[in-house]
């Protein structure tokens, strides 16, 4: 017992002293609990982008990239814990995929100087970068996906949705209610009724919710669920003979592993996503330097899939960053602040996206000191049964609606923690 | 071989009933307390305070408070969550609603708030015991967590409904804050060690005064207390409310000072009761001292495997997340074939042993 807790204590000095020399970029992965479903390839993802850009151009700008894994089970406490333990190794920023932790992390990075980037979750209205000097949520946010969601059905009903019913089957948790606010906006603009259904933690358990379901008949089911919980939906709207093409999940509910065990009974299931699918050419880049390297992070059978994908779109926005990050402060070794500093003048258009091997995986959009929040473009999809295939181009939310709510949420917000704007009148 | 007692005598009945009547004990606990308040805070880091620390004191709160109730008066409690929950969120409405208040304040009315609230729930404890009031404090845990998720008005209608704790100083006049992300390390230590000294002291002499005999004979046999003149009602109420009010200032706590920002239904949840529960059952039933053994063991234990795992040996986290879990449950199997009355008999088997050292019998 005595030589354990040495062991722990000198390991705990050992993480607490700074180590220079490359870039730190902390993964907050869950490959435990019943959302490893989803954790696991976007880690992967995650990983394996910066092992590609180590071992094919020795790092970013010359400097190698290191990424700090910490299991954090999408568990809060844990993700406060891994947060500690990581940031003093000089960690560049976080993207802890999970909601809870983004509202902890939200503050405390702030205080600490350390940027945040919570691509299309965490805390919606942290888009209005005046107020979050420290969070980015670029290229897209969960208003964003429900605005695209109403466009999209609109443009399917000739333009009017007036007389339909929406029902929202929702995470009852921060991730799930985030849509509640806009979709409510939404409704009384187009005339459809909103019927709110929530599912708790972990979600397994879904046979009174879709009772509902199947006692309401609504013409249309968006669903708001993570891990576990979209398999389930998924089989239940199945057993009451849900109009598949009618049931549409977020970008959080619509990767491979949630329709695959359904399989072709799914098929015509739809789903958002922010970054676009298919076979692009840095995919063979991975599985030529990393993989047959042996150094994936997972078994590399992931390669391509859904979540997979976007988990290396969010390393390649990082490394885009900390190159800007280098270019504008003339240093190769950058600190948080210079990260922070870059993030706030990313731009990535086609051509970056082109030159990294990925093109067109994301919509393309400017981040500024007022909007940290991108375009909020995102395409649909749709499960053939076997694929995923692309549904459509990138849709434009309405700012119409999410704008002002962003602003009013954010105001609350730095009334509530007294923070003054930090962009420059201009 | 440290523990002698030679030479230490006791002349009157209150030297005799002393919490530490060793003097060596003595030593060990006055300067385990310097250490703690006087050394620890110019010491401590925010690591050390953010991730093992400030969550070992609030959830040893939590478990002297289920420990009043569960092991001093024998009421089985899986309401722990529940009232938890009850204590973050009276702090929260506290915090948002008086901006002038100080967080000692917020912390004792949200003990208070919650003492009430268990009352409440225990009243069926007059009626119905053992497995089932478990059940009815199950039903405390489900419907507190569901009432705080249903009503927007707990949260102030925020867009996700989480709740989140703003910056509030120390003491009226003390204008250090202990809550929010400016807040020092040292200052959220202090914060929550005052708060332990003081409930764990009060504990102590509440469970062997009157009141604490009163719990005890009622958990031993509680006709038989009845016979003698203890009144059932009464004790049992009051172990809930005093439980309950230990179980509010730690879920108060837990998120005001360590988290900063909750979600119910996870932090809260039914998990969180079954967690204090066995840090009661590790530690020791009806022991102060084994409700901290039992916070250590559940506390620092995951964290100390997962330095020694990923940090020293380099294994795959999702891996050492699988191992942690297999070791701490093994371990779990193990303290208690070994020692089926919790850590806290352990020591005081220990403690034994090395009195008697070397003639023992």
């Amino acid at each position: 017992m005595k030589k354990l807790t040495m062991l722990a204590l000198t390991s705990a000095m050992v993480a607490g002293t700074p180590a220079m020399a490359d870039l730190v970029f902390p993964s907050l992965s869950y490959r435990t609990g019943p959302y490893a479903a989803g954790g696991i390839p976007f880690a992967d993802g995650y990983a394996d982008y910066f092992t590609l850009l180590n071992q094919r151009d020795g790092g970013i700008g010359g400097v190698e990239a290191r990424v700090v894994e910490c299991e954090t089970a999408y568990n809060t406490e844990r993700g406060v814990e891994c947060y500690e333990s990581t940031r003093g190794e000089g960690a560049l920023v976080y993207q802890p995929l999970s909601t809870g932790i983004t509202y902890q992390l939200i503050p405390r990075t702030t205080a600490d100087g350390i940027p945040l980037h919570t691509m299309g979750y965490g805390r919606t209205s942290a888009a209005n970068g005046n107020v979050f000097s420290h969070t980015f949520n670029y290229p897209a946010n969960y208003w964003d996906a429900a605005s695209v969601i109403v466009n999209q059905l609109l443009e399917e009903n000739d333009g009017s949705l007036e007389g339909q019913t929406i029902a929202l089957l929702y995470h009852n948790s921060a991730y799930g209610r985030e849509p509640i606010r806009t979709l409510q906006s939404l409704s009384e603009m187009h005339g459809f009724s909103l019927t709110e259904i929530a599912v708790d933690h972990p979600g397994q358990e879904q046979g009174n919710q879709w009772l509902q379901i199947r006692r309401e008949r609504p013409d249309y089911v968006v669903m708001w669920g993570w891990g576990v919980m979209n398999q389930v939906a998924v089989q239940e709207a199945i057993n009451i003979r849900y109009p598949m093409e009618n049931f549409i999940g977020n970008w959080w509910a619509g990767a491979d592993h949630d329709v695959e065990s359904a399989g072709a009974d799914a098929a015509g299931y739809r789903a958002l996503n922010m970054n676009r699918l298919g076979d692009m050419p840095v995919f063979d880049e991975i599985r030529e330097h990393v993989v047959d390297a042996g150094l994936a992070a997972g078994d590399g059978t992931n390669i391509g899939n859904v979540l997979y994908t976007r988990g290396m779109y969010a390393a390649f926005l990082a490394a885009e960053a900390a190159e800007l990050a280098q270019e504008m402060s003339g240093e190769a070794e950058i600190t948080a602040a210079h990260m922070r500093d870059a993030m706030e003048a990313l731009v990535i258009d086609a051509a970056t996206m082109e030159e990294a091997g990925m093109p067109g995986i994301g919509p393309e959009f400017t981040v500024t000191c007022e909007d940290h929040g991108g375009t909020g473009m995102a395409i649909m999809q749709q499960w053939d049964g076997e694929n995923w295939v692309t549904l459509t181009d990138f849709i434009a939310p309405d700012d119409s609606v999410t704008q002002p709510l962003v602003m009013e949420d954010s105001a609350q917000y730095a009334e509530e923690n007294g923070i003054e704007p930090q962009c420059a009148e201009s | 071989m440290l523990y002698r007692e030679a030479g230490d005598f006791s002349t009157t009945y209150g030297e005799d009933n002393q919490t530490f009547p060793i003097k060596f004990d003595r030593l060990c606990y006055y300067v385990a307390l310097f250490v703690g308040a006087v050394v620890v805070p110019f010491l401590i880091n925010d690591y050390w305070a953010n991730s093992l620390l400030v969550p070992f004191l609030i959830y040893a709160i939590a478990a002297i408070g289920l420990n009043i109730l569960t092991g001093y008066c024998g009421q089985v409690s899986l309401g722990t969550g529940g009232f938890m929950a009850v204590g973050a969120y009276t702090s929260y409405k506290l915090m948002t609603a008086f901006p002038g208040l100080d967080m000692i304040s917020i912390t004792l009315l949200s003990g208070f708030m919650t003492a009430m609230v268990g009352v409440a729930f225990g009243l069926p404890s007059l009626r119905i015991k053992g497995f089932y009031l478990a059940v009815a404090t199950l039903a405390a845990q489900f419907f507190l967590v569901w009432l705080f998720n249903k009503v927007p008005w707990f949260y102030n209608y925020s867009a996700s409904g989480q709740i989140s704790a703003p910056e509030r100083d120390f003491f009226y006049f003390v204008n250090i804050p202990v809550t929010g992300p400016n807040a020092e390390a040292w200052a959220k230590y202090l914060f929550c060690f005052l708060f332990v000294f003081v409930l764990a002291w009060v504990a102590r002499n509440l469970t062997r005064g009157t009141m604490g005999r009163q719990w005890m004979a009622i958990r031993d046999m509680d006709i038989a207390a009845e016979i003698i003149g203890v009144n059932p009602l009464k004790a049992k109420l009051t172990a809930f409310a005093v439980s309950s009010f230990y179980v509010g200032v730690s879920g108060a706590l837990l998120f005001t000072v360590y988290l900063g920002a909750v979600e119910v239904g996870e932090v809260y949840g039914i998990t969180k009761s079954f967690l204090v529960l066995f840090m009661i059952i590790i530690g020791g039933l009806g022991s102060i001292f084994g409700s901290f053994a039992g916070a250590a063991f559940m506390v620092l234990l995951p964290v100390a495997l997962k330095l020694l795992l990923v940090d020293s040996f380099g294994l795959d986290t999702a891996l050492s997340a699988h191992f942690q879990f297999v070791i701490v449950g093994a371990l779990i199997m193990f303290f208690l074939i070994v020692e089926p009355h919790g850590l806290a008999r352990l020591w005081g088997l220990a403690k034994e042993k090395l009195r008697l050292w070397p003639f023992p019998h």
